[in-house]
């Protein structure tokens, strides 16, 4: 389980790898076999092979091999060629990475070689901007204090600099003596969490104690990372070569398969039962006409006694006619469709984002059809719904509320006076503000002092304290400077309490430099910092303030501080130190230790920050929401403040419209109680409809998801909307879990690292590259620059795609089911012996020239234009409940070569029955193809008349859509409309227009609620 | 479309304008296939595009299968069966050996009637029926190589089981298509005068050029033990034995004609044709009927009412369904496009799609 670094000894190096990156995949000598062997690991590959072998029999193939072997061999040529490209470029890269020259220290003597020949234990040395070649723990820098500033963009896609520090026992190293440094570094075996590194360092005599000292991983330099700002660091290689952290956390995904892919898998199946059935009738009866009539037509000579083979003979030979039925050409052309959907997406000029000129980016190729095919989505809220541009807004000091008139307390004058008159308790609340974080002041040439944060809340507050005069102006080591009104205070930072999110808090405890106290300060979440405050002390302001914050939609920070004597904090100390160097559940036991430091806390206030919503957000939700996409919002933050943004975004309605069920409690039977309350309201049909949505927080959810997960399922599917908030990423995820076993299409959007596994689990993952680093756009399957691109993405792109690949494979089908019949219709008037009507190049011509070629043009049919499908977001059932691809639609098909088989001439019947259709039954696609050629205003005004009948109606369809269990992708809707999509919640939508205003029955989905 | 058009050209003006000093900017070129607006038709079920192409194929169609109809009905066609007839009645029972014998007297005449006046050419076909030229077995039974050129006379590959003769030496031409030649002859006289039948030209000129070589002979051809059908003139190169050719372009039907050679003189309604036929072939083991055709041809071919058939019976049910679509049009007229039929506008119960 662990691993034993000497530092600077050459005599391990066998015992671990070397620093050689290989990412590739085969070699020169195994990729033959070993790509073949993949591509026929594949069903449909073994087929193919199977019959191009039985072809080489030449008393059974009814045509030239070549005209089967040609496009297979073809086809396993361009994947092999793909997989050849991909892993010749990673090769190439791989030796880039290689061959890097690096300095390294051999035998005490510092020497250039290249970067594959660094082994575990050596000292590596880099020099500013240098990539880090393996992962490192430092043991130096050029700086006096031991930092060093790394940039981790490609490792987590985080463009904020980072600060390193060398571990407390290499502290004050001279860089010379680093050169013969000795020691041992004991680290878990490799893994892939690129958060934790929990080790331990034990310096060998001469060089200071026999301390253990130990390591996290702000000790360390990681593979891929950029050193930024130091002129030079050193470090003792841990990992090397494959087994660096992000060697082992570079592994390939699982591909995703689309819905539309399990149907085509499934149709294939079908069609390859009905060949077999095809095959054993008519082998059957070709074996019988032989053995009857054939023994008559003396002209064919059939020997009186055939070989022990001869029964086989033809029902294989029908079985070689016959494999034309599954299209060899679908793969290609549905690959190469896939591929074009995903360069439109980024290509799309529409989808640009200006601000951040990110182009949309399609990296995963093969799902778009998913995107036609969403029913849930589930959103971040910070980030993804919010600009994340934090903006210091109001706060609450002891009880006085600033920055309630202006909305800006950087301009109320009430605060300036206080701040004026050096009152200590906003002293302290600023002072909390700006210390109590870990942003980095960088000072310019010209003065100005710029902050490289982390956070966003913390970016915004140090930003708020330098504008009320309390300026972070630099951190140097452990000390920290802060200029306020002009007099420089300094700290001595003794410890820092790391947020995580399962604390939901942060700590800094420092020693004022001028009168020696040592303060506790603290910043958190309400529910994490309140429940600590003294107990003597007054929290109902503060409760009251976070409320009051909260409804308007910002986010709060409870800040607090507590003065320590020097016994308890150094008792506490060494704890902490102890925890800090355990390797195993470290984050716990720390999260533990720091809990025995937080309490008792003084409360001094409440911060509120505002986060813009995006752009476009409000109209985004609606349209997808009309387009019968259900919205969860799954977001860290608090209740109030997510119900606040929710509401801001059309995401639910305020009364009386809309009705939010809260689901809580702290224990199993009050959340029972409450699941149970909140599906007994859900499923009584109201008699004035509401838009009902249902709250949880990550407490009550995870009590939920444990005990009461068949319940809680039954509300999910009840429930259009759902909010959950305080809830971690793992909960996020298991939400999409929950959602995808019930075969709903999920689409998970977000933008941080917190939602990365939600992204990952979904369906479709979908990445906003914002400010919080490209993480989540990088997990991703799509990476778009802003929310309100989600619509353009679904709607146009998904929908198209959709529509074009339930086009082209169910004519691919159709075209090979039509020759095959015709072969079939042939084998009746040719004695059932399995010859063929047309000959080989006649075939292949058919199947590649005349029908497999010129189809794919329809890459760019569109049914319907972009704007009308914008604005009939609607019709985008057709592709969410599978309408265009499914058994039924297939049976249309299939029904169709029969007919072109029989009625060459069948024109005309068909075009009639089609008009009929079109113009008396006429789907809700028609019926806007015809809107759209027309050129009126496509929204009208219905007559109230046959809706309210509607509303009957569709109130009498609900138990049967109730019923119907979803447990296929495809699933027929019983109508057209919206309403009936098996959630009744939904279908009494459009009473609301009824009642409130009936000229605007265009829209189903509540409009603005401001509006009322 | 317009609309969308300029709506499109107006934000991309706007946005080159304002990504111009921007370096490096990654906003994706436009062009018009990368926005998918490449100019498209989209024609779509209106009543009148609907009406209009019924009409217009019905309108179309009536004529063409007309004239196709009266061309076909001006072919005159003499078809006789001989297959029963041309074994005497005493012999009937046993069909098969009767033709399998060599000591039966297989001459056979017939007297045929003209019943209008036939211009020249008449083409004399012989039609086979139930007879499998199509079966697997039988249409691999060649080698095109060998039937091409004389060096390739070894070549016998898929032609079993008639490769190789008795001696071992190969058979030219072999497989089973030549070896059951049809051997069927027909002599035709006009009131005791002999009609000239020719027998050139009756393959496709391209067989005769390409497919079977000049210089091929007939080798070891029916020596064996059992005797298909006719034997070839040993002294004539293949490109010249018609008969043979017209043969090997195998039917692709069970039933099927051939042609066997062209009357070039005029006949005129009620004359006597008197035709001794050597009815040799057996088709008899099969059940199969012979016949000999006579007929002359017009533009659409021989005698053949399917087609005009056809054309009129789809021209027609065009018509028809254009005068319905025309009277439904006016008896039930629906608005197109009008969204308040859009169900999520109005009533779910149209759900018939």
């Amino acid at each position: 389980m662990k691993r034993y670094v000497n530092i600077n000894d050459n005599g391990q190096e066998d015992l671990y790898c070397d620093n050689r990156i290989s990412n590739t995949k085969y070699t020169i000598l195994n990729f033959l076999p070993k790509n073949l062997w993949e591509q026929f690991s594949r069903f449909m590959n073994q087929y193919f092979l199977l019959i191009a072998c039985l072809q080489l029999w030449s008393l059974i193939t009814p045509v030239n091999p070549a005209s089967t072997w040609g496009p297979l061999i073809f086809i396993f040529a361009v994947s092999a060629t793909k997989e050849a490209w991909d892993d010749y470029n990673r090769y190439l890269s791989d030796k880039q990475a290689n061959d890097k020259e690096v300095w390294v220290v051999k035998q005490g003597i510092k020497k250039q070689i290249q970067a594959q020949d660094i082994h575990v234990g050596n000292i590596v040395w880099l020099r500013e901007n240098d990539e880090v070649p393996c992962d490192l723990v430092l043991i130096g820098t050029s700086d006096p204090q031991g930092i060093c500033y790394v940039e981790t963009a490609a490792l987590d896609g985080e463009t904020d600099m980072k600060t390193r520090v060398i571990p407390s026992a290499c502290m004050g190293l001279d860089p010379e003596l680093l050169h013969k440094i000795k020691g041992a570094i004991e680290c878990p075996n490799p893994d892939k969490d690129i958060r934790r590194f929990e080790a331990n360092l034990r310096l060998f005599p001469p060089f200071i104690d026999n301390d253990l000292c130990p390591l996290t991983i702000n000790n360390t330099l990681l593979q891929s990372c950029y050193l930024r700002n130091t002129e030079w660091a050193c470090g003792v290689a841990v990992y090397t070569g494959n087994e660096t952290k992000l060697g082992m956390s570079r592994g390939i995904p699982e591909p995703k398969l689309t819905a539309v892919d399990a149907m085509i898998d499934k149709l294939t199946g079908a069609i390859f039962l009905f060949q077999i059935v095809v095959v054993i009738v008519l082998g059957i009866a070709g074996d019988v006409w032989k053995d009857t009539e054939a023994q008559k037509q003396w002209y064919v000579l059939y020997p009186k006694e055939g070989p022990w083979y001869e029964l086989l003979v033809i029902p294989l030979r029908f079985e070689l006619l016959c494999s034309i039925m599954i299209p060899i050409s679908i793969k290609v052309s549905l690959d190469l469709m896939k591929s074009l959907y995903a360069k439109f997406i980024d290509w799309d000029e529409e989808m640009y984002d200006h601000d951040t000129n990110t182009p949309s980016h399609a990296t995963n190729t093969a799902i778009s059809e998913d995107l036609g095919q969403v029913e849930y989505i589930l959103t971040d809220k910070t980030g993804t719904l919010t600009e994340n541009r934090m903006i210091f807004r109001r706060c609450c000091i002891n009880g006085t509320f600033y920055g309630n008139e202006s909305g800006d307390a950087l301009k109320d004058m009430e605060l300036l006076d206080a701040i004026g008159s050096k009152r200590p308790d906003v002293i302290r609340f600023l002072t909390v503000m700006a210390v109590c974080n870990t942003v980095i002041p960088l000072k310019s040439k010209k003065g100005t002092i710029s902050y490289k944060a982390q956070s966003q809340d913390e970016d915004a507050l140090v930003h708020a304290a330098a504008h009320l005069h309390m300026v972070l102006f630099n951190k140097n080591g452990n000390i920290l400077e802060v200029n306020f009104n002009a007099s420089i205070l300094q700290y001595e930072i003794l410890d820092t309490l790391e947020f995580t999110s399962d604390r939901k808090r942060m700590s800094v405890i420092v020693r004022d430099c001028q009168n020696r106290d040592i303060i506790l300060l603290t910043k958190g979440a309400d529910e994490a910092v309140l429940p600590n405050a003294s107990s003597g002390q007054q929290i109902r302001t503060h409760v009251e303030a976070v409320e009051q914050y909260a409804q308007l939609g910002l986010r709060t920070l409870c800040l607090a501080w507590r003065e320590l004597n020097e016994d308890e904090y150094r008792e506490w100390s060494l704890m902490f130190k102890e925890a800090n160097s355990t390797l195993v559940d470290r984050e716990w036991k720390l999260a533990e230790v720091c809990q025995r430091l937080e309490h008792d806390l003084e409360i001094l206030g409440v911060t509120a920050i505002e986060d813009r919503l995006q752009d476009g957000v409000p109209e985004t939700i609606e349209t997808l929401r009309k387009a019968g996409i259900n919205f969860w919002m799954l977001t860290g933050d608090k209740q109030d403040t997510a119900i606040q943004i929710a509401l801001s975004c059309n995401f639910i309605s305020p009364e009386p419209k809309g009705q939010l069920l809260l689901i809580d409690g702290k224990t199993e039977d009050e959340v029972s109680k409450s699941l149970e309350r909140v599906i007994r309201t859900m499923s009584i049909t109201p008699s004035e409809p509401k838009d009902v949505a249902f709250v949880v927080d990550g407490w009550a959810l995870e009590i939920a998801l444990k005990h009461h997960q068949k319940d809680f399922t039954k509300l999910a599917m009840l429930s259009r909307t759902a909010i959950c908030c305080r809830v971690t990423p793992s909960q996020k995820a298991q939400l999409v879990e929950l959602l995808k076993s019930r075969e709903y299409r999920t689409l998970a959007i977000g933008d941080g690292g917190n939602d990365v596994r939600m992204i990952q689990q979904a369906d479709i993952g979908v990445g906003i590259s914002g400010r919080e680093g490209l993480q989540a756009a990088r997990a991703a399957d799509y990476s778009i620059g802003k929310f309100r691109f989600l619509k353009r993405l679904i709607l146009v792109h998904g929908r198209y795609s959709y529509n074009r690949t339930a086009f082209l494979s169910q004519y691919s089908f159709y075209k090979s089911l039509l020759i095959c019949f015709i072969q079939i219709l042939f084998s009746f008037i040719s004695g059932v012996s399995g010859s063929s009507l047309f000959n080989s190049v006649s075939l292949m011509a058919y199947n590649v020239f005349y029908t497999s070629i010129p189809v794919l043009v329809s890459v760019l049919d569109k049914d319907l234009s972009e704007r009308t499908v914008m604005e009939h977001p609607q019709i985008l059932f057709y592709c969410q409940a599978g309408r265009l691809l499914n058994p039924s639609t297939f049976a249309g098909w299939f029904g169709r070569s029969l007919f072109h088989l029989i009625v060459a001439a069948g024109m005309g019947p068909v075009l009639s029955l089609k008009y009929f259709r079109y113009t008396y039954r006429s789907s809700a696609i028609n019926k806007l193809q015809q809107a759209e050629r027309l050129g009126g205003p496509i929204v009208s005004l219905g007559n109230v008349e046959p809706q309210m009948k509607s509303i009957d109606k569709d109130v009498a369809l609900l138990p049967m859509s109730q019923s119907n269990n979803r447990n296929t992708a495809y699933e027929p809707l019983p109508s057209d409309s919206p309403t009936s999509s098996r959630r009744f919640l939904g279908s009494a939508t459009p009473f609301d227009f009824l009642q409130t205003t009936q000229l605007r029955l265009s829209s189903t989905y509540s409009r603005n609620f401001k509006d009322n | 479309m317009n609309l969308k058009a300029t709506a499109a050209s107006s934000t991309s003006d706007g946005t080159s304008d304002s990504s111009a000093p921007r370096r490096n900017s990654k906003k994706p070129k436009y062009s018009r296939f990368t926005q998918q607006e490449l100019p498209a038709c989209k024609p779509i079920l209106t009543p009148g595009w609907v009406i209009s192409t019924f009409a217009v194929v019905g309108i179309i169609f009536i004529p063409i299968g007309l004239a196709s109809l009266f061309a076909s009905q001006r072919v005159v066609e003499i078809v006789d069966r001989y297959d029963i007839d041309c074994i005497p009645e005493t012999l009937r029972n046993d069909k098969l050996a009767f033709i399998q014998s060599r000591e039966t007297n297989k001459t056979c005449t017939r007297s045929l009637t003209v019943p209008m006046d036939m211009k020249s050419p008449i083409y004399v076909y012989y039609e086979l029926d139930n007879f499998y030229q199509n079966h697997r077995r039988y249409v691999k039974s060649r080698n095109d190589k060998q039937l091409q050129s004389k060096k390739n006379e070894n070549e016998t590959s898929s032609c079993d089981p008639e490769a190789n003769a008795s001696n071992g030496l190969p058979i030219v031409p072999c497989g089973l298509i030549a070896w059951s030649l049809f051997n069927d002859t027909y002599r035709f006289s006009l009131s005791s005068k002999v009609l000239e039948v020719n027998k050139k030209n009756i393959a496709w000129k391209s067989d005769q050029g390409h497919k079977f070589g000049d210089d091929v002979y007939p080798k070891n051809f029916q020596s064996g033990g059992l005797i298909g059908g006719a034997k070839l003139n040993a002294s004539k190169p293949l490109s010249e034995q018609e008969d043979l050719i017209v043969w090997m372009r195998t039917a692709a039907l069970p039933t099927f004609r051939k042609l066997w050679g062209k009357i070039e003189v005029d006949l005129e309604a009620n004359e006597q044709i008197t035709v001794v036929i050597q009815n040799n072939y057996n088709t008899y083991s099969f059940g199969g009927k012979k016949k000999l055709v006579l007929s002359t041809t017009s533009w659409i071919g021989g005698k053949n009412d399917f087609l005009g058939v056809a054309y009129l019976t789809v021209g027609g049910l065009c018509l028809f369904l254009a005068i319905s679509f025309i009277l439904l049009y006016f008896a039930r007229p629906r608005p197109l496009g009008d969204p308040s039929f859009l169900s999520w506008n109005s009533d779910p119960a149209g759900h018939m799609n």
